[in-house]
């Protein structure tokens, strides 16, 4: 009974050590709440490692995993969350390859570097004009081609906007990889780490991943729920993605909050392909005035 | 278990001795056969349980070229299979009469290949303990869904096809064959479902036959065509095109027919049939491949000729990749050898002999399957947004060991199937006028 929602949360709170980069993951399930660790920093809690043993982490260390305990049970998952049409704006002027959101969300969504959900490409429209740098995540289309294919109904459209995939349901079939014309689906063709978590499934976070099932950017709608941005947009140091409520016409990047549509008018908004007829709830503002000088790989901006 | 004699064996003809024959001696050769076939299975199986246990990352199939050879395959396999219907339907309701021996070969060769395809479909799967999800959620939006539905329907008229022209014979069997096991005994009589070449049962079996043969017509060019469309309805380049559907249909009946001969070279050596399977039919099965070959050949000019002339985006970059880049020496063999060259030599009469049309039907088979693995992999390595930042591994597709193994074994699957019913059953009609089309009402 996996997707049984019936543990106390606390009791499945998820921790993580960060201990100066090293990412010394420590999965499995907390002996304390979260409540009772953030008492004292010099206190140490007993945590169950990886690999089975029992190791002492400074309290202060030891950070929750917010991405890990929230999200709906697959059946309620299908309906969205009331009153949203969630909508994402990313700023190409902006954005200088730091790939903080990928590192986000590859750590959110425990993914290995090899294929993340977010990638962010190199772009050159033609031979005289600036290459630039165009994150990429899943479009969540309101036509999408990947819903219309799938033969078991694993992958849905919510009424907020958001495309799932029921990794329960999934067949493997990967009809929907070759239906994507964006390339947003990535697959899980061995086991991914940590899959036999005792964490209840939820499309959600589509976490625990299941092996040979298909897996995308899913504008994180465990964080939704709770009033919050998808791990990406807070991530990101300069401010490139714009995330919000096509309903209420607002659009915030964490910092800065704007009308969609004003934004979308004045500088001159437009979505990817927009000829496939798709219709992306993804929209982009071309790379014109420069934050930075494009820069191709190197050491600042891998490391910035 | 008793000492079986084959030579008290009683033949009432020489017709019956040179077509029963085969269904109570078992040689050594034969023997052999199964064995290295069964051995070649058990590789396969091993592969497939190493997929099973770590997954499809076993396959050299990654996020961009996310399906691989097994797709491919799966697409040759049902492109064989429509040579059932070129048989049983459209060569019959034409009333060519040659072509009657040749009916049994095709249907079973239709029917192990659907078998074929339907598993290599599982194979593929990431989740194939999920399979009856396929059931339980079914969403009939799904061209996965029709090909479903249109495979099953296929494979059932197809087995009723190749039943029914073979019930008379299994009731000779069931009466002539004494020098035989118990359970074959057994089999023939359960099989026979008491046909007695009554005039009432000839008269409803030659009904049946017909509706059969005009109903597998439109069945047989929708499975190739709803294959089609798995691919045509993507925008991937090579694959959005309207001219998918005919050209798949044309290519699987020269594919198809290529097979024929094939089947029927072998056949008629190992069961010494020669004065059946002539050379009148070899002649007749080169005609009929140059023409299906000629029209495979307009739908090619058609389907690379517009892409090629205009050169857009990243259809041109197909195109380029195909003519010139890093798939060129397969396309050309593919174009050239299984397509253009046995063309123009079976034109020539000598050409059309059993052997060098066994030798040039040889290459059309090889040309049609890595024509197949050229419409899907190369396709899913061009698409629309630029593939960067992924592990080396993700830009290539070379199969892996157990993708050949999984691969050769479906090959030794089907050719494992056709030898048992061949084995099992007669394969040219003994009592050929039980259903005479040309007696029909």
């Amino acid at each position: 009974m996996e997707n049984e929602n019936s543990k106390p949360a606390s009791r499945r709170q998820f921790l993580k050590n960060i201990s100066s980069g090293s990412a010394l993951a420590v999965s499995g399930l907390a002996l304390y709440s979260l409540s009772s660790c953030k008492k004292s920093s010099e206190e140490k809690t007993t945590l169950l490692s990886q690999d089975g043993k029992l190791v002492q982490v400074p309290n202060s260390e030891i950070e929750e995993m917010e991405h890990k305990h929230q999200g709906v049970p697959p059946m309620e998952s299908r309906k969205g969350i009331p009153g949203k049409k969630f909508v994402m704006v990313v700023d190409l002027a902006k954005c200088k390859n730091a790939r903080k959101c990928v590192i986000a969300c590859d750590k959110h969504h425990n993914l290995t570097p090899d294929r993340p959900y977010i990638k962010v490409l190199q772009m050159q429209d033609n031979e005289k004009s600036s290459p630039y740098w165009m994150p990429k995540k899943c479009f969540q289309c309101d036509n999408p081609p990947c819903v219309k294919v799938c033969p078991v109904g694993a992958t849905y459209k919510r009424s907020d906007g958001i495309v799932l995939v029921d990794n329960e349901r999934c067949v493997g079939c990967r009809f929907c990889m070759a239906a994507c014309p964006y390339s947003a689906r990535v697959f899980n063709w061995a086991k991914p780490p940590n899959e036999d978590k005792e964490l209840a499934y939820s499309p959600e976070t589509s976490l625990p991943s299941k092996i040979g099932t298909v897996a995308k950017c899913d504008f994180c709608p465990d964080m939704l729920r709770n009033g919050k941005l998808p791990h990406c947009v807070p991530a990101c140091p300069n401010g490139v993605i714009y995330f919000g409520n096509e309903l209420d016409d607002s659009v915030t990047n964490g910092e800065e909050t704007v009308r969609l549509s004003t934004i979308l008018r004045d500088k001159a908004g437009y979505r990817y392909m927009e000829d496939l007829g798709t219709k992306p709830r993804v929209y982009y503002l071309p790379p014109v005035d420069r934050l930075f000088p494009f820069e191709n790989e190197t050491q600042e901006n891998s490391e910035s | 278990m008793k000492k079986i004699d084959i030579s008290k064996q009683k033949f009432e003809s020489p017709r019956e001795r040179d077509l029963l024959r085969h269904l109570i001696s078992t040689s050594w050769k034969y023997k052999l056969w199964i064995v290295l076939l069964l051995i070649i299975n058990s590789i396969g199986m091993y592969a497939y349980y190493r997929q099973v246990r770590f997954g499809l990352v076993v396959t050299a199939m990654r996020d961009y070229t996310s399906w691989g050879i097994y797709i491919s395959n799966f697409v040759f396999f049902v492109a064989i299979s429509l040579v059932g219907s070129l048989f049983s339907s459209i060569l019959k309701l034409n009333k060519n009469e040659w072509s009657r021996p040749l009916i049994r070969i095709s249907e079973i060769i239709a029917v192990s290949a659907i078998i074929c395809a339907a598993v290599i479909i599982i194979v593929d799967m990431g989740r194939p303990d999920r399979f009856f999800n396929v059931i339980k959620y079914l969403r009939i939006q799904s061209p996965i869904i029709w090909d479903v539905i249109i495979i099953s329907t296929y494979l059932v008229i197809s087995i009723l096809l190749l039943y029914i022209s073979i019930l008379p014979d299994i009731a000779l069997c069931r009466d002539r064959l004494t020098e035989i096991p118990n359970w074959k005994k057994k089999l023939y009589r359960i099989a026979a479902i008491n046909w007695s070449n009554h005039p009432e049962q000839i008269q409803k079996l030659k009904k049946v036959s017909k509706i059969l043969a005009i109903s597998v017509l439109p069945v047989a060019f929708a499975i190739h065509t709803v294959t089609s469309w798995l691919f045509a309805t993507t925008w991937r380049p090579g694959w959005d095109s309207t001219n998918l559907g005919p050209y798949f249909v044309s290519g699987a009946f020269m594919a198809g027919a290529a097979v024929i001969i094939f089947a029927m070279y072998i056949v008629r050596k190992e069961l010494k049939l020669k004065s059946y399977v002539t050379d009148m039919h070899f002649e007749k099965m080169g005609r009929l491949l140059v023409l299906l070959s000629l029209v495979y050949l307009y739908f090619n000019i058609n389907e690379y000729l517009g892409p090629a002339f205009k050169m857009v985006g990243v259809e041109g970059e197909h195109i380029s990749e195909l003519f010139v880049g890093n798939y060129a020496a397969m396309y050309w063999f593919v174009q050239l050898g299984g397509l253009v060259i046995p063309i123009f030599l079976l034109m020539f009469r000598p050409f059309r002999k059993p052997l060098p049309l066994f030798i040039i039907s040889l290459f059309v088979i090889m040309g049609a399957w890595f024509k197949r693995f050229l419409i899907v992999i190369p396709s899913l390595q061009h698409p629309y947004l630029p593939i960067q930042g992924v592990d080396e591994s993700y830009l290539h597709y070379y199969p892996t060991w157990e993708e050949w193994a999984i691969t050769t074994s479906s090959f030794t699957s089907l050719l494992l199937m056709i030898t048992i019913l061949i084995k099992l059953f007669p394969l040219i009609p003994v009592q050929k006028d039980v259903i005479d089309p040309e007696t029909d009402d």
